[in-house]
């Protein structure tokens, strides 16, 4: 009874998600400035035909005022919504910045306009699966920003796009695997650090700063929070510390009260749980109502570090450690981003940065228009664009200043080799990015 | 056969179906197959307890946990239950029923703890939330009844079933458009935090409410349908609703009764299961309402008494399952599996007890 159902429901929300994308297709694609013409000399060079011809992918062609088009593959609904919505107005800003000024309206890229097709990612592999396709039949789509989360890109949007020579690029992936020689996709990057950094930091936070000695993990079966927990137990143990029990959970579940008790049993100094706003703020709760967890140190990670996870988790969110970039220590251009970049994004988008990763999505979008710029052939006003030489020079990107860091590409698309991870605690309701408890500088290759 | 068959029933003594020599060689497989389950689950326990990972406090606390979970899913299976009872159909939108009544409840409750009454007054505050709660959930089911099931009263019975699960999307996209895609946290309220000892047990105060205010709905509705003329005329439409209406007996009405009383729970149910979990959003009818089925069919479909069993009994075995399963047997994260265990054992029950615990045969039908 119940397979025939959720089949049921299965094929419905085929039609309805199917129905969703058509439309917001449709709307989505529109245009803020009426293209302007000016002859511009493109980085390009030699004929656009023989090079087209010549690229296994060929070229993305832009007409004379058309604009380019630019995915997004983002969540931006659901209850992780405000981290995609955060990612996305990053993007959307750098295509703002492109005439030197924030205000509102899109500048140009070799005298195309930019327009957005903005796809969600849902936060799940069915999302990035759906996202990814409706993006990859669109000829125009140039290169894609996304995704949100790991699992909507590993095996699945960074493949669909890779396939079709669309470079992806994801400001906020940060699940190892996807940068393993293994399962890396050749045209997928990310200006989001490693999780391999990120895990190692908390391992450290905990065992240097918080004394921790025992520690229990919980992740939701989703690549990053599983790589996540993997990498802190590793750190944790290799540091002396000791693993009393990594659990796992449902997504969607809401009575978390039986894992947190089978946890709670061994009175672990540390819990740690890097998964996502929903089932992050039912486990905080929960925890605290937890006899052997009263004394636990509950530390989650960037899959929380939004005002969705303050929200969900309430009162009880006060006191909770969590990790992500260490938006205070940028090594890029930090009086831009506290002064210009902050402010512009108040004005436009109405509050605060609600998650992490604008910055991150904002030099995601400037590392593609500079690859464009860098391969674009300009051949009487109509624009070429060689995905493979694109792609080539996303890789080729090197030692260029973003808000978040230098970026440097390697071989595998990690464009973060070096970051600093915070960490930060939830006082009176909030945390403040400008004040982390803990920040670490830590590097891939050391 | 060692192992206890269930009694036959009169459509497996039927020629038809003797004449299939197999069957046996099927039900030995079965029995083998359940045998072994039943040995692994033994075998886990025994391991589990022996270890003596878990106090007898932790024992207790993973059981009451069990029972307030299990007490919300009993009152929603009872929507299901009702509506089975009567018109055969099963009510998929039942859960986004449930889901209406909590989440429009919540602004009221922001409202409340905004000017402070909340904390001020809070058990008229919770009426309140209770009513607020209560009364969308009705209409929602109302509505729902009137546009969407009545119409096809007279289809085959796969059509209402398809109709109610585009119901349940309909009402879960409408309240995402109507109140926003987040998630959002109940306020607190300062009475119901900390804990209660009773009758030695510690647990806590929310826990406590839950189930005591489930069992007093139960009570409640048990009553209305055994006493009451409403209750009454319910029962004569689920038993044949031809002769009922021939008996003067108002079909329509009875059955949008039916569907209110439905939602009246499910509203309240909702209220207790922000008590318990403190948390809204547009998709957190589904996971509770297949739940609650569940339930309903564990119980035996249709029998009120079988839903709350039915809720109780896979409350409990969620939260104990996984941990006294599993642990013992050295499973990694055995609380991933939770899920499995539930229905695991909603197979095996359906497998010698078609009917449910509470055969709908043997009770009358709501």
């Amino acid at each position: 009874m119940r397979n025939k159902t959720s089949l049921g429901k299965l094929v419905l929300l085929l039609v309805v998600f199917s129905l969703i994308v058509a439309a917001c297709g449709s709307d989505s694609s529109d245009t803020t400035t009426a293209g302007g013409s000016d002859t511009t000399t493109a980085g390009g060079s030699g004929d656009a035909s023989a090079v087209c011809d010549a690229d296994p992918f060929g070229c993305v062609e832009v007409g004379s005022g058309e604009a380019i088009t630019i995915g997004t593959l983002l969540v931006i609904s659901g209850p992780n919504a405000s981290l995609g919505q955060d990612s996305q107005n990053g993007v959307v800003m750098a295509a703002d910045h492109l005439d030197g000024t924030f205000d509102g309206v899109n500048g140009e890229l070799l005298g195309h306009p930019i327009a957005f097709n903005h796809q969600d990612d849902g936060c799940s592999a069915e999302g990035g699966q759906a996202g990814a396709q409706a993006l990859a039949a669109d000829p125009s789509t140039v290169g894609v920003i996304g995704t949100s989360c790991s699992s909507a890109a590993l095996g699945v949007a960074d493949t669909i796009l890779s396939d079709k020579g669309i470079a992806i690029i994801s400001p906020s992936n940060t699940g190892p695997a996807l940068t393993t020689p293994e399962e890396h996709q050749p045209f997928y990057l990310r200006t989001a650090h490693n999780d391999k950094l990120q895990g190692a930091a908390v391992a450290k936070f905990a065992y240097n700063e918080l004394g921790a000695r025992t520690a229990a993990t919980i992740h939701d079966g989703s690549p990053y929070a599983d790589g996540l927990q993997a990498v802190f137990a590793e750190t944790f143990v290799s540091l002396g510390g000791t693993i009393t029990k990594q659990e796992a959970i449902q997504v969607q579940e809401t009575d978390f009260t039986s894992v947190l008790t089978s946890i709670g049993a061994d009175s672990p100094d540390v819990l740690y749980f890097p998964i996502f706003a929903a089932e992050g703020g039912l486990i905080t709760q929960q925890a605290r109502q937890t006899d052997g967890l009263a004394d636990t140190n509950l530390i989650g990670s960037d899959g929380m570090l939004s005002a969705d996870y303050v929200a969900a988790a309430g009162e009880a969110v006060e006191g909770v450690y969590l990790s992500g970039p260490d938006l205070s220590a940028f090594t890029g251009d930090q009086d831009f981003y506290e002064g210009e970049f902050k402010t512009a994004y108040q004005e436009l988008w109405g509050g605060e940065p609600a998650a992490a990763f604008h910055a991150h999505s904002y030099d995601a979008a400037n590392m593609l228009f500079d690859a464009i710029k860098a391969v674009a052939i300009d051949e009487g006003g109509t624009l070429y664009i060689p995905r493979t030489a694109l792609k080539d020079a996303l890789f080729a990107t090197s030692g260029v200043q973003g808000i978040t860091g230098t970026l440097n590409c390697n071989d595998l698309g990690d464009c973060q080799s070096t970051a600093t991870i915070a960490v930060y605690q939830v006082v009176g309701g909030n945390y403040d990015t400008a004040n982390p408890v803990y920040s670490e500088v830590a590097s891939l290759d050391g | 056969m060692t192992a206890p068959a269930p009694a036959p029933t009169p459509t497996e003594q039927s020629s038809r179906r003797l004449r299939f020599e197999r069957i046996p060689m099927r039900r030995i497989i079965l029995i083998v197959l359940s045998l072994s389950i039943i040995y692994g689950v033994v075998a886990g326990s025994t391991a589990t307890l022996r270890t003596g990972v878990f106090t007898a406090e932790d024992w207790q606390s993973l059981i009451i946990n069990g029972l307030a979970r299990g007490s919300v899913y009993a009152l929603i299976a009872i929507g299901y239950t009702l509506v089975y009872g009567i018109l055969f159909m099963i009510n998929f939108a039942h859960g986004e029923v449930f889901m209406s009544g909590v989440y429009t409840a919540y602004f009221v409750a922001v409202a409340f703890a905004g000017n402070g009454f909340l904390n001020s007054n809070p058990l008229i505050a919770i009426a309140i939330l209770l009513l607020v709660s209560m009364a969308v959930s009705v209409f929602v089911a109302v509505i729902l009844e009137r546009l969407a099931y009545r119409p096809l009263r007279g289809a085959p019975r796969l059509v209402p079933l398809i109709t109610a699960i585009g119901a349940s999307f309909f009402l879960q996209y409408t309240f995402r458009g109507l109140y926003g895609a987040n998630v959002r946290a109940y306020p607190n309220i300062e009475i119901l935090q900390g804990k209660w000892t009773i009758f030695g047990i510690q647990m806590l105060k929310t826990q406590a409410i839950v189930i005591v205010a489930a069992m007093l709905l139960w009570v409640l509705l048990y009553l209305f349908v055994a006493r009451t003329k409403t209750g009454r005329s319910m029962r004569a439409v689920g038993e044949d609703r031809e002769i009922a209406s021939l008996m003067g007996i108002n079909v329509d009405r009875t059955i949008v009764a039916t569907f209110a009383i439905g939602g009246a729970l499910a509203g309240a149910a909702g209220i207790l299961y922000v008590f318990l979990f403190n948390q809204v959003i547009f998709t957190m009818g589904f996971l509770p309402g297949i739940k609650a089925f569940t339930a309903a069919v564990l119980g035996g479909i249709g029998s009120i008494t079988g839903a709350a069993l039915g809720g109780l009994l896979l409350g409990i075995l969620e939260a104990v399952g996984p941990n006294l399963f599993l642990t013992g047997a050295n499973v990694p994260s055995p609380n991933q599996l939770q899920p499995v265990i539930a229905f695991g054992i909603l197979v095996l029950v359906l497998i010698f007890l078609p009917g449910g615990f509470v055969g709908a045969s043997e009770e009358k039908r709501a």
